[in-house]
């Protein structure tokens, strides 16, 4: 049966870019193994012959001609929804390095 | 009759008639807002100004010969309106006060059809939730008892539209999230088809199953705003192009002949007994106006929630990754990388619930368990549709109960995430089949609660569903009851 350490639930944090709290390491772990255990009944399903489904409306590479249109908003007013600095009409990150 | 507790249809006549004006609909609402959202905590951003210039404007034109001309409306707080306050309930938005430069689609079609957004309504952050308890602006109590929840995640919307803060909501429902504070509120609600409304400009929770769809009075308001909301849109892939009826022609009170299916497995242990005795008599009154009525199976119901928990965690840590800090949203100071940066913003910003499904996700995606999760839960999906797909050859409508328990006291289900999970265990097999599904109140409990009644069709059968529902609608009138505020 699937049991979630906190080591995993740091490592799982780590790749979803969460940093937890001390106080949710030690909540998390037994919290997210309740909702695996409990979504495990789906291993008992036979599935063998089954097809996915990833959508249901049918459509599939919903294409359309590449033709101008008015922007839906402009650029500067987009930059403005950020809280970081803008340099040149772009917005300065915090370093990568 | 006090203004705002009209319904769209009423108001309409009255508005084209010079009975009232669209700014003095709009006060009412507004004031309705004013007396009652320091209760309630249903409505997180107004937008009074511009509605009432809005308004005037429409008084000034003849606006109101518009199919919602002067119709004044909430929005759930993840529709994006342009200048408008739109933070999904969290404080990765409302930090920086999220201030979308565009509108979503589906708002942009009704202002364009003479309504009028008032403000944004509750719900739970980024909608993940059952009850409103996770937005970061705290719970939306419900009009029927306040130390009750209204429901979730559009729990705003509803407890708006049940106190008549607005005429009519927008909702999503990705999960039951219109139908489920709809019986809690006694309100009208609609999830239609997947792929029959415009999800652009909706954050996003779980792409392929979150669906918009209006919160109303009745019936025949539900038809009036999906006439307005659906069909194609250019700016959402997955919105089908199919042509959009006239919804209001199909409400003739008749259902003689129609057949109706009882899924044995959505009468479980667990029902509360006076939910199943109002789904049993909804289902007699529909049988005395001519229907026909027989039990069906949906053998894989008792997947359909573990279903649900694996998909939608899975897509919401897809979609929760643009919330990073760079282009939108909430910041910090001084990070010691890129890296601390994203994990900083992230761990501030989102709370609980987003935390809990983002990880859920991410290790159901990683490498090693991506066939046991997520394909296994795509592949029990097809078995869930495959169901829904035979039962419709034998039936026309599916009727069952909308949850398993009438409203529930705000923080019962605090540090349980399963217990909160199951609330949606009737609701989220039509998600799996993307098929249209609504709520409709079918009576209270002795105290005083209201109970919904869930009437489902096959894909695109949205007509077929409001026919059924407005013909028992009109035989009973619970809608007319109002909340003892």
């Amino acid at each position: 049966m699937t049991q979630l350490t906190e080591q995993q639930v740091r490592h799982i944090a780590q790749l979803a870019r969460l940093q937890l709290t001390e106080d949710e390491v030690r909540r998390f772990p037994q919290q997210l193994t309740s909702i695996l255990q409990y979504v495990d009944m789906l291993k008992e399903v036979d599935t063998s012959a089954v097809e996915a489904t990833s959508q249901v409306t049918g459509l599939e590479n919903a294409l359309r001609e590449d033709v101008p249109a008015a922007a839906i908003a402009q650029p500067d007013a987009l930059l403005g929804c950020s809280a970081l600095p803008i340099v040149g009409h772009q917005i300065q990150t915090p370093s990568a390095h | 009759m006090p203004l705002a507790t009209i319904t769209i249809a009423q108001a309409l006549r009255k508005l084209r008639m010079k009975e009232c004006s669209a700014q003095e609909l709009a006060l009412a609402c507004i004031d309705r807002i004013e007396a009652m959202n320091p209760t309630l905590n249903a409505v997180v951003h107004t937008n009074f100004e511009r509605a009432l210039e809005q308004a005037k404007n429409i008084d000034a034109s003849g606006g109101t010969s518009l199919p919602l001309g002067g119709i004044p409306y909430l929005a759930k707080d993840v529709f994006c309106e342009a200048g408008v306050p739109t933070t999904a309930c969290s404080n990765i938005l409302r930090n920086k006060t999220y201030t979308p430069p565009f509108d979503s689609t589906t708002t942009k079609r009704l202002t364009a059809a003479g309504a009028i957004s008032l403000g944004k309504a509750n719900t739970d952050e980024f909608t993940m939730g059952s009850s409103t308890e996770t937005s970061c602006y705290g719970v939306t109590r419900n009009p029927w008892d306040v130390t009750r929840v209204a429901g979730g995640s559009s729990g705003g919307s509803a407890a708006g539209v049940a106190a008549d803060m607005g005429l009519f909501a927008l909702g999503t429902d990705t999960g039951g999230s219109i139908r489920e504070p709809s019986a809690f509120c006694n309100c009208t609600g609609l999830r239609p088809t997947y792929g029959r409304t415009s999800r652009f400009g909706v954050m996003s929770m779980a792409s392929s199953l979150d669906t918009i769809g209006p919160i109303c009075k009745t019936v025949e308001d539900i038809a009036l705003v999906m006439n307005v909301i659906a069909g194609k849109d250019p700016l959402d892939g997955t919105t089908v192009d199919k042509p959009v009826p006239d919804h209001t022609k199909v409400l003739t009170g008749n259902v003689k002949g129609m057949k109706i299916g009882l899924p044995k497995e959505y009468f479980i242990e667990g029902l509360n007994p006076e939910i199943e005795t109002s789904v049993h008599e909804a289902v007699a009154i529909l049988k005395d106006l001519g229907a026909t009525i027989t039990e069906i199976s949906l053998p894989h119901s008792a997947y359909a929630t573990a279903t649900y928990y694996v998909l939608c965690p899975c897509e919401v840590s897809s979609n929760m990754a643009r919330y990073d800090g760079i282009r939108f949203g909430h910041t910090v100071d001084k990070p010691a990388s890129l890296t601390d940066y994203y994990g900083r913003v992230r761990s501030e910003g989102f709370g609980s619930e987003v935390k809990r499904r983002i990880m859920i996700g991410t290790y159901a995606l990683s490498s090693g368990y991506y066939d046991a999760y997520y394909r296994q839960a795509q592949k029990v999906r097809t078995l869930i549709r495959q169901d829904f797909n035979t039962a419709f050859r034998d039936v026309d409508i599916i009727a069952a109960p909308v949850t398993p328990n009438p409203a529930f006291t705000i923080g019962i289900h605090d540090n349980d995430p399963i217990a909160m999970y199951l609330e949606d265990i009737f609701l989220v097999g039509q998600v799996m089949a993307g098929i249209p599904a609504m709520s409709v109140p079918c009576g209270f409990t002795k105290t005083g609660l209201p109970l919904g009644l869930q009437l489902m069709g096959a894909q695109w059968s949205e007509e077929l569903v409001l026919r059924c529902a407005h013909a028992y609608e009109q035989a009973t009138r619970f809608f007319e009851k109002k909340p003892a505020l």
